[in-house]
């Protein structure tokens, strides 16, 4: 029989994420499962002279799920009329541990698909003492083919895609059916006496060398990470050298990306004819891409290091001192990842919640993580500090400036806490609450697992949050470039058109121009419309539009202003931004950008979700719209009564 | 006399599984391998005493104490 069909199942931490890129590489596809959120790995094996479909099948301790996310491994193995039921499984096992990791595989041997059972990391098991009599082992399971391999190293890996091409596994016995679903006693029954029959089998099939140390000690390591000191001490200290080396390392091919984006703009519009076509490009496609590409350096490298943090097994050591505090929120140790990658841009920490298996647990952390403050928010508060905040010292050695950044953060932190006890009373669950997590053991990290991870999630931000920015920002072009004709041509015309054909004048018109067709755009109308609304925060029609247009992104604010403010946003030009934005005065002759009016706008951008990328995928993640519409209101309720009090307390 | 669960258990001593409370996650706790008569040894605690690190029959399973609680030992 011809294998085209391969399913992958092991428990966690087997190495059957390090086996499957082993076996194909790049060759990966992520989807999703219907119904449930983890992903959907598919990839393609490439013999000689075809190729073999192999799906990775979520890890799991048994056939039997214990949550919704492991259904799709029962629902596939049980089911023969499923589309991704496969012509043959590989159980990939950590030989080291044959005892827990067994009980998934006489599950599914009882089901007579034809069957691989792969040894991993057998020099593991090795280094404990550990022999595995591979012929006693074939005796107990005659049906299946047995595979030592150590996908670290590759070693059995080219074994393994020669019994596959082979297609040499047949079944003779009948299966047997799994037990129902629901029926969690019997199951539990069947269990325990899996378990008695693979005690015995075990005693006939591994030698123990008992003169190594089987019993694990606990490293030196493992008391330091946990230390009540030294592991939050620790912990600290990795978080700061990891977002310095993220924001230090990313801004040169941020400022690149920016540079390169701007040129190509301004390159677009000398070098294609003048109209309507070369205006979308220039002026809204381009910088939409640009917009979602800048963010892709930070998303690489914040990537990179939680990728190594969690290959190395420091990342399971973090969950654990970590969880005790998170709890009393109505959080999981394991929401640290999502709400760490929130940081740098939520739409990847949305999906790192995946980990979280309690749906009310993980509901929370979706909710919460926008308003940790992610890398778009930065732009913002750099333009508002350097407006509102004066650049002095404080206590002698505290930059007011840098205070204010760090209190914006401190803030987003806070208050996703808060808002996680609050929403603890109103979410209910029947689902109990735990905390079931396998240590493994520390080791080095598999580069090529890391690469791959950073690969997927890069992927995963330029498709899901990419299309959607791009779209909004032509949305938002369009609405920026037309308005009511009538209406923009007086107010051009009453722009005085500058009489001698000094270049400098010349431009400076033109941008005058430009301001003038922007403000009396539809997107100017509407930010005159809400200016009622948005008065009792201190802001004006022109605060207004650009909170409008901040909903592609929030970075996009600093662009509106420029272009409001008839100034180009890049490099030096942002001083004279600054400039504008400082002498202007409202209709009572008054100062808009105030302190009070400077705070209150910092704290909108803090809590309100301008981030229609994120709301999509919290929509895709909750599979609902409920979700999202209700984090968007929220998060707009407080940024409203925030900015308002702020502002109140301060003029 | 109450009877000794792995939450009220010391660190270090090597231990048996007697019995697992029925509970929404017994079936659970027992596929992870807390079968009656597996061996088993806390390793070492979080701060603040909670969950605890337990050695389950050769690998390291972290557990909160309400679900350590679940499980009699001896």
């Amino acid at each position: 029989m011809n294998v085209n069909k391969i399913a992958l199942v092991g428990n966690p931490n087997t190495g059957k994420t390090s086996l499957f890129n082993a076996l194909t590489g790049l060759n990966q596809q992520v989807g999703n499962f219907p119904g449930v959120t983890v992903d959907k790995k598919v990839g393609k094996l490439k013999l000689s002279n075809r190729s073999i479909e192999i799906i990775d099948l979520p890890g799991t301790y048994s056939i039997y799920p214990r949550s919704k996310d492991e259904e799709v491994v029962y629902d596939i193995l049980s089911n023969p009329q499923h589309p991704d039921f496969p012509d043959a499984v590989c159980v990939v096992v950590d030989a080291s541990n044959l005892e827990r990791n067994l009980l998934l595989f006489t599950q599914i041997y009882a089901l007579a698909i034809p069957i691989v059972l792969v040894l991993n990391m057998s020099d593991i098991a090795f280094r404990k003492g550990k022999k595995i009599l591979i012929e006693k082992l074939q005796a107990e399971f005659p049906e299946a083919t047995i595979i030592e391999t150590n996908a670290r190293i590759k070693s059995g890996v080219k074994q393994l895609m020669d019994t596959l091409d082979d297609g040499n596994l047949v079944r003779h016995t009948s299966p047997k059916a799994l037990i129902a679903k629901e029926d969690v006693l019997t199951q539990q029954k069947d269990t325990e006496q899996k378990f008695k029959d693979i005690n015995a089998l075990i005693k006939k099939c591994v030698l123990q060398d008992n003169s190594t140390q089987t019993r694990r000690k606990v490293t030196r390591l493992d008391t330091l990470f946990v230390h009540p000191i030294w592991g939050y001490s620790i912990f600290l200290v990795v978080l700061l050298a990891l977002f310095q080396l993220i924001f230090t390392l990313a801004s040169f091919p941020m400022d690149l990306i920016d540079s390169l984006f701007g040129s190509l703009s301004a390159y677009l519009h000398g070098a294609l004819p003048a109209g309507m076509f070369t205006e979308l490009l220039a002026n809204g496609i381009i910088p939409g891409i640009g917009g979602v590409i800048i963010f892709v350096p930070q998303i690489v490298l914040l990537f990179f290091f939680i990728g190594i943090l969690e290959e190395t097994g420091y990342m399971s050591r973090v969950v654990f001192i970590m969880d005790r505090i998170m709890r009393p929120f109505g959080l999981n140790g394991k929401s640290v990842v999502p709400l760490l990658s929130s940081a740098a841009c939520a739409i990847p920490g949305v999906m790192a919640s995946r980990t979280i298996s309690n749906w009310k647990e993980r509901l929370i952390t979706i909710l919460v993580a926008p308003l940790m403050s992610c890398s778009a928010r930065i732009p913002v508060y750099t333009l508002l500090i350097s407006l509102v905040i004066p650049n002095r010292m404080v206590f002698g050695f505290l930059n007011l400036q840098g205070l204010t950044f760090f209190a914006l953060y401190a803030l987003g932190i806070i208050s996703a806490l808060l808002v996680s006890v609050v929403l603890r009373m109103f979410i209910k669950t029947k689902e109990e609450s735990v905390l079931l997590l396998e240590l493994p053991d520390l080791k080095s990290p598999r580069w090529k697992n890391v690469g791959i991870t950073v690969f997927d999630k890069a992927r995963l931000f330029l498709v899901g949050a990419g299309k959607i920015i791009v779209a909004i920002s032509i949305v938002l072009w369009a609405l920026g470039t037309f308005g009511p004709t009538e209406r923009i041509q007086n107010a051009v015309q009453k722009i005085e058109k500058p009489t001698s054909k000094n270049a400098v004048q010349l431009a400076a018109y033109e941008k005058q121009v430009n301001a003038v067709k922007f403000e009396n755009s539809y997107i100017g109308i509407l930010g005159k419309t809400i200016e009622p609304v948005i008065k009792p925060l201190g802001y004006e029609w022109k605060i207004g539009i650009s909170l409008i247009t901040s909903f592609a992104a929030r970075e996009v604010f600093v662009g509106s202003m420029a272009t409001i403010y008839s100034v180009d946003a890049d490099g030096e030009e942002t001083r004279s931004l600054l400039e504008k934005m400082k002498q202007e005065k409202n209709s009572d002759d008054q100062p808009v950008y105030t302190l009070a009016s400077g705070l209150s706008l910092m704290v909108f951008y803090v809590y309100a979700m301008q981030c229609m990328a994120t709301f999509a995928v919290v929509k895709r993640e909750t599979k609902s719209w409920k979700w999202p519409i209700i984090q968007l209101v929220y998060m707009g309720v407080m940024a409203y009564v925030s900015s308002w009090l702020i502002f109140q307390i301060f003029s | 006399m109450m009877k000794q669960t792995l939450a009220t258990s010391k660190r270090g001593k090597i231990l048996h599984v007697q019995s697992v409370h029925t509970s929404a996650i017994s079936a659970k706790l027992i596929e992870m391998g807390l079968y009656v008569g597996q061996e088993v040894e806390i390793l070492f605690s979080a701060p603040f005493g909670d969950p605890i690190a337990v050695n389950v029959g050769g690998y390291v399973l972290s557990l909160r104490l309400n679900e350590a609680a679940l499980i009699e030992v001896a």
